[in-house]
């Protein structure tokens, strides 16, 4: 099986003993088939056990381990070292503040995900015991790429305006807000845009479409921000200059 | 020491817990709910199910089908009331999460599509393409925003149970960011804590998925029952041991040995049914348990697939086509190419049996009641029992959501009925020596031991002994080296003593979770003197119903092994029969 010395470059910080963070360098021999993840578990394994990351599934599902390699936003666990030459540099997600190593501060994704009610505000009340709510394959696929978020936030630290505006509620959360928008079976946009159509809500986006590019699920948080922009804008006027068309 | 007052404390985050917070908060929105969790919720290993979950929905399809595939499929190990009860309130679950925006693949009428499993006579497992588990779970988790009453503490890691006059009544766990170990004070605990497949080196389960939920009960005294039926998934990925859903072969993927021939008509599975038409219950949609046992056969006689990462068999879904390919199966795809380098459009893919599930768990009723008052389980790391000696696919995300919903309106009744709080005194000293355990640990130094060393060691006499067949001989050497594993486990020495986030010194309580429950897999495998289901001996071939008709029970001892005593099958309307998967019901 085919072996090959990999060198990474990684960055430390332990909030009770650095005062700043540091690389650090490591060579192991890592196999051929592997992994950014593969690389980093062998090397808390054998040579270094201090060293901090979150991760799970190991299959691209549990948004855990994204992170900076190589200046880009990340899951190790679907980043070849095949796909890499030279040495491989490892960072935490930019925008976060850093918790310890390659583990971010995430309480702010947190929050703004809760504000943006990801839930389903149902359009018409119907009992259980009446069975489930139709929807067609059609109806469906209008909001089915954006249920696909795993909420891994590289679109965060992709967003050049999340990084100058932290309050912007930025690509995931807003993408997930027109997903429950766009269900044929919700009835909650008017609640949602509330704090969508906010000053630092869909406002902010300028469009440079990073987010979409570096998702790993290919949701197309960017497609969602223009449909929801342009929804806002139609609101906008609908409120401030045509009254009589209000709901 | 900080202390976090709740009515009722949720031990995980996955289905099984957040189906369970969800039910508490609806029931009585003055309960005060804490929801604990080692990792954010939408990280728990619910995330990668990806086949769907089972429910009677379809007019051709009755309870009663659901329960005997269930009973059998489980070599009649199942307790049938509680099997009852699951097939009953499945539906309704499964309809619930539908209300809650649940994206289920659809019929063109706009119904709910369902689609053929191993083991099941009617095609009724709900899904979302192949990432069910994963939208089971942010349905739960997005729903579970809406409500003011759940505080959640993520990040959270549960170190013990705090029990006072016989009653739990909370616990202690470590909060990451800052290593401080906090006493939450409950009248109940609900523990949702997931499976523990981690013990093995070859396994479709996530890094967390480490048994703690049930090393905990069953250090407080609550047995493990059935341990010894651990799932080995037919079809994962032998590079990583990524698992390719059952779903491939419900849609019509078959399986070949290395001279190309369906390999499963020679092990009762037959005959042969015609390519691209699967049919129920028999070949390629038999249940799990003996499809991984054909290949074990297949390759002691050679007619495995060798690959370097060790034997295979051929997996091929190329008669799908690739637009049924990417509408069904888009991750399986996806994964094949980026985890072995095989489109599955044109090329068969390779596959092993890998570790997959715990059937075992913490003892409970079907009310998801433990032995211990105020205690309850419920999910992978339960057995209340419905999976038997061998799970179907697909019941288990309806068993998360049924008994995820029971536990939570059983500990709700149990709180309301006047359950006293526990004494202060005694359970802020049971606190405070919890938090001395956990500082030992971190601090003691001159140790000889290692969690990497430990664990690589347990996972390789796991393998080479409790694996699809097992034999007298092996089972009592690898009870020998877990409890020696055990003893040395007090020897170990943390390299990272700091306190944010560490993850040294949780690996290494993980890693005592895992040990206890892998001794309760082994000692329990070594006193089942029978085949059943996934429990496989090759010194005992048969099944043996006069003797072990019945739950095994591991009783926790902090420096012996084990003991192991036995309780009776439920059985409502099945009587123990013959399983047959092949095909004669057409
Ligand atoms: C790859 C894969 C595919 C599957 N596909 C299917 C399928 O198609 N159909 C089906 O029915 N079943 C399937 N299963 C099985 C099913 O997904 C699992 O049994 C189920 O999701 C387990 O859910 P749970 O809620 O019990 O546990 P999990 O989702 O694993 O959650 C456990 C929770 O407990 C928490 N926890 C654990 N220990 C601690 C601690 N010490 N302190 C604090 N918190 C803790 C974790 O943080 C987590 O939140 C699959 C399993 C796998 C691995
Ligand atoms: S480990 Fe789950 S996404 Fe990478």
């Amino acid at each position: 099986m085919g072996e090959r010395p990999v060198e990474l470059e990684i960055l430390r910080y332990n909030p009770e003993t650095d005062r700043e963070p540091r690389f650090q360098r490591y060579s192991v021999g890592c196999r051929e088939e592997w992994v950014v993840l593969d690389a980093l578990n062998h090397i808390k394994e054998t040579v270094d056990p201090t060293l901090s990351y979150r991760w799970s599934c190991h299959m691209a599902v549990c948004g855990s381990c994204g992170m900076m390699i190589n200046g880009e936003p990340k899951l190790a666990c679907k980043s070849f070292l095949r796909d890499y030459v030279g040495v491989i540099r490892v960072e935490p997600l930019a925008y976060f503040p850093i918790e310890r190593d390659l583990v971010t501060v995430i309480d702010d994704f947190m929050d703004k995900l809760a504000r943006v009610k990801p839930y389903l505000i149902p359009k018409r009340e119907q009992p259980v015991s009446d069975g489930e709510y139709r929807q067609t394959p059609a109806e469906l696929k209008k909001f089915k790429q954006y249920t696909l978020c795993i909420n891994c936030m590289l679109c965060y630290a992709a967003c050049p305006q999340y990084g100058l505006i932290p309050k912007y509620i930025g690509p995931a959360a807003i993408a997930l807000a027109h997903r429950y928008n766009q269900d044929s079976r919700d009835g909650g946009r008017d609640q949602r845009q509330e704090e969508i159509a906010a000053t630092e809500g869909v406002w902010d986006c300028s469009f440079v479409g990073a987010c979409s590019e570096v998702c790993p699920e290919h949701v197309d948080p960017a497609g969602a921000l223009q449909q929801v922009k342009i929804a806002s804008t139609v609101d906008w006027y609908r409120e401030h200059l045509m009254p009589w068309k209000k709901k | 020491m900080e202390t976090i007052r709740a009515d009722v404390v949720v031990l995980g985050a996955g289905g099984a817990g957040l189906r369970a917070a969800i039910a508490l908060a609806e029931a009585d929105p003055a309960l005060r709910i804490a929801l604990i969790s080692k990792v954010y919720p939408m990280r728990s290993h619910t995330c990668a199910a990806e086949g769907g979950a089972a429910g009677v929905i379809k007019a051709d399809d009755s309870l009663e089908h659901h329960f005997n595939d269930t009973v059998g499929g489980g070599d009649w190990l199942c307790d049938q009331d509680a099997v009852e009860y699951l097939v009953r309130e499945a539906p309704k679950e499964l309809i619930q999460l539908e209300h809650w925006g649940c994206p289920w693949s659809r019929e063109s009428n706009g119904s709910v599509a369902v689609r053929p499993f191993g083991g099941m006579i009617k095609q009724r497992t709900w899904f979302a393409a192949d990432k069910s588990g994963f939208h089971i779970l942010h349905t739960l988790f997005q729903t579970s925003l809406q409500f003011a009453s759940i505080r959640r503490f993520d990040e959270f890691y549960a170190t013990e149970l705090l029990a006072d006059e016989g009653r739990c009544a909370g616990l202690t766990a470590i909060e990451m960011r800052s290593g401080q170990i906090h006493r939450f004070d409950a009248r109940a605990v609900i523990i949702a804590g997931g499976g523990a497949g981690r013990m093995f080196p070859f396994t479709t389960n996530g890094a967390i998925k480490t048994g703690d939920g049930m090393a905990l009960a069953y250090r407080a005294g609550v047995p493990l029952k059935d341990m010894e039926f651990v799932q080995y998934h037919p079809t994962g990925l032998p590079s990583t041991g990524t698992l390719l859903t059952e779903a491939c072969r419900g849609e019509g993927g078959v399986l070949l040995n290395r001279n190309g021939r369906r390999f499963l008509q020679d092990y009762g599975m037959g005959p042969e049914t015609p390519l691209g038409h699967p049919v129920l219950k028999t070949m390629e949609l038999g249940p799990r348990d003996r499809v991984s046992q054909a290949f074990w056969h297949e390759q002691r006689k050679g007619n495995a697939v060798p690959t370097q990462w060790g034997d295979a068999m051929l997996l091929d879904m190329r008669h799908l086509g690739e637009k049924k390919i990417n509408e069904r199966l888009p991750l399986v795809r996806d994964m094949s190419i980026s985890y072995m380098g095989v489109d599955p459009v044109t090329d068969p893919v390779p596959v092993r049996p890998v570790v997959h599930y715990m059937m075992g768990g913490i003892h409970t009723d079907i009310r998801a009641a433990t032995s211990l008052p105020g205690l309850y389980a419920a999910g992978e790391c339960a057995c209340v029992s419905i999976n038997g000696a061998n799970r179907l696919g697909s019941n288990s995300l309806t068993e998360l959501l049924v008994f995820g919903r029971r536990a939570a309106l059983s500990a709700m009744e149990y709180v309301q009925s006047g359950a006293r709080p526990g004494a202060e005194a005694a359970l802020s000293a049971a606190a405070v020596a919890a938090q001395a355990r956990i500082r030992d640990l971190m601090q003691r130094g001159g140790g000889t031991e290692t969690v990497a060393g430990l664990r690589k060691e347990m996972m390789h006499t796991m393998e080479q002994h409790a694996g699809i067949y097992r034999t007298g001989d092996g089972l009592a050497e690898a009870c020998g080296k877990l409890a020696d594993l055990r003893r040395r486990y007090a020897r170990i020495e943390l390299h990272d003593k700091t306190n944010v986030y560490n993850t040294d010194l949780l690996q290494a309580l993980e890693l005592g979770s895992m040990l206890d429950c892998a001794e309760a897999v082994t000692q329990s495998a070594l006193a089942r003197k029978e085949s059943r289901g996934a429990h496989q001996r090759l010194d005992f071939a048969e099944r043996d119903d006069r003797n072990y008709l019945r739950h095994s029970l591991a009783f926790y001892h902090p420096t012996q092994a084990p003991r192991v005593d036995y309780s009776d099958v439920v059985i409502t309307k099945s009587q123990p029969g013959v399983r047959d998967y092949s095909g004669g019901h057409k």
